[in-house]
Parts: structure tokens; C-alpha cells; sequence
């Protein structure tokens, strides 16, 4: 998908990365915790998370995190939205929560990310 | 950033089988610069044209090590060392230490505090997940003196 095509499935606000809107993501990952992020994710994955913080983006930077949605409403501060430009990192928001946003997406063909441990069918 | 001078320093001790090297202090407690050691680590690396999967790993355990600093310690030097074979992260802190190593090393022990989970780490995963993207690893802690780790990472 397009960062433009995710935007546009989430309703999202663009708090930074318009001009990035053109570029593809082929997969997503979502979490809360950062080192899980840094622990299972793949380099040009989308991140989808309620962490609205500057680790959230230093953590997006180190693990080649393509662009941030920011789900269940919230709003960077002008500060981390300041990093994000400088570390060129797309940050969107939508109103939909994490289980929401990962279902729309996933169903929009944006396959996951993360190592999934192995269940018992 | 890195100066074309230092990237040319590189390339020609590179030949001479030597290393660069750089240090960064870490302030312990100070939340809006964290990151920014691991941060300086990957833009050198890049800048040093180094394979991006290996960047990758160098720049996750450096950033872990930079937040167990800033959540634990009081203070630290983190080196960085780049040889034509590896990369070297040497983090010496001052700080309490872990007084059980083993149980640290296990994933989701951990001693944080609800602030540090607000951050998104403290969950248990910081030291597990250096070892995880490290070639080699090493950690000394002395109770109330602090704790050094000794990081490998293969370029090839």
C-alpha cells in the first residue's frame, strides 16, 4: 500500500510526511512496547501505535520504520513532530483504535511484520 | 555528522587495518535526549557506507544500552569502535548494577518503574534483545559501582 492508501483507509490526519505520501509499505507491525518493536519488526514496516512520544520516533529511526500511525485519537507535541521531520518519518493519526486499524489495513492487504510466536491449530 | 576528512581517515586506516572510533556521554535520567547516542551511532554508520542489516542490528543494541542507561544509571560512555571485520559498542555506566545477571539476560524480568514504561521500554526486554542483534556479548556488573557490556558486531 501507499503511505496515501493508508491515510485514506484510516481517515488519518497528517501531522508530518505529505510529500511522503507516494512511497509503498508492504507490511505493518503494532505495539505499545518499543523494544518489542525493536525486537520483532522489519526494516520498512508501517508502525501503528498509542505511544506518542520521542522514543516513539528514535525507535522508528533505529529500526527503519518507514512511517507512524498514531492510533485511538492521539495527538504528537509539536516536538516530536519536530523530530519526525528531521529523521523524515511520516506521523499520521486516526480515530480508530489498534484492533480497528490493524483490521482495516490488514484487509487492505498490508500483510504483518512481526515473528509471530507458533500456535497449537 | 561526519566530516569527508573523517570518512577519509576511515577509508585509509580501513586499508591499514585499523579502527574508527567514537564516544558519546550519556546523562542517566534525562528522557528528551535519549536516543540520540544510538541515533549519532547509525547516522556515522551510514555516512561509513556499512551494509544496512548490519546497521540495523548495531543501532537496536546501542539504543537499548542508551535507554538502560538513561533508566537506571547515573551516567555513561558509550564507544563505538568500527574495524574492517566489526563494530565494537563498549557502554561503561555508574550506577547501581544488576545484582543478578542471569535473571536480567531473562526476557520480561524486569525492576522499571511505571515512568519507564511510559516510555515504551521496562518490560524486560533491553538486555535480551542486545544479545539477540549481537555477534558477541558481554556484561560485568558490580553492585553499586555500575556495569560494562562489551558488544560485537560482524560487518560480513
Amino acid at each position: 500500500m501507499t503511505l496515501s492508501e493508508i491515510v485514506e483507509s484510516l481517515y488519518c490526519e497528517v501531522f508530518t510526511g505529505n510529500d511522503q505520501l507516494h512511497m509503498r509499505v508492504e507490511f505493518g507491525c503494532a505495539s505499545d512496547l518499543m523494544s518489542d518493536v525493536l525486537a520483532f519488526s522489519q526494516a520498512g514496516a508501517l508502525l501503528l501505535t498509542g505511544l506518542v512520544n520521542n522514543q516513539t520516533v528514535q525507535t522508528a529511526y533505529i529500526a527503519e520504520i518507514k512511517a507512524i500511525v498514531f492510533v485511538r485519537g492521539k495527538k504528537p507535541s509539536r516536538e516530536v513532530i519536530l523530530l519526525a521531520q528531521e529523521k523524515k518519518i511520516p506521523l499520521f493519526g486516526t480515530q480508530y483504535s489498534m484492533y480497528e486499524a490493524c483490521g482495516l489495513l490488514y484487509k487492505n492487504g498490508l500483510v504483518p511484520t512481526m515473528a509471530c510466536i507458533p500456535c497449537k491449530a | 555528522m561526519v566530516s569527508f576528512q573523517r570518512w577519509h581517515v576511515f577509508h585509509a586506516k580501513h586499508k591499514m587495518d585499523k579502527a574508527f572510533s567514537q564516544s558519546f556521554k550519556i546523562q542517566g535520567g534525562n528522557i528528551y535526549d535519549a536516543g540520540k547516542a544510538s541515533t549519532g551511532i547509525k547516522t556515522i554508520l551510514k555516512q561509513l557506507g556499512i551494509n544496512a542489516a548490519v546497521i540495523r542490528r548495531v543501532a537496536i543494541a546501542a539504543y537499548e544500552a542508551e535507554m538502560n542507561v538513561v533508566m537506571y544509571a547515573k551516567h555513561a560512555t558509550m564507544t563505538f569502535e568500527v574495524t574492517p571485520k566489526q563494530i565494537n559498542i563498549i557502554v561503561e555506566d555508574e550506577g547501581p548494577g544488576i545484582p543478578d545477571v542471569s535473571l536480567a539476560m531473562q526476557e520480561g524480568y524486569s525492576t522499571a518503574t511505571p515512568e519507564m514504561r511510559e516510555m515504551g521500554f521496562g518490560a524486560g526486554m533491553g538486555l535480551p534483545n542486545i544479545k539477540r542483534n549481537s555477534d558477541s556479548f558481554k556484561i560485568e556488573s558490580i553492585v553499586s559501582k555500575g556495569i560494562k557490556l562489551e558488544i560485537k558486531i560482524n560487518i560480513n
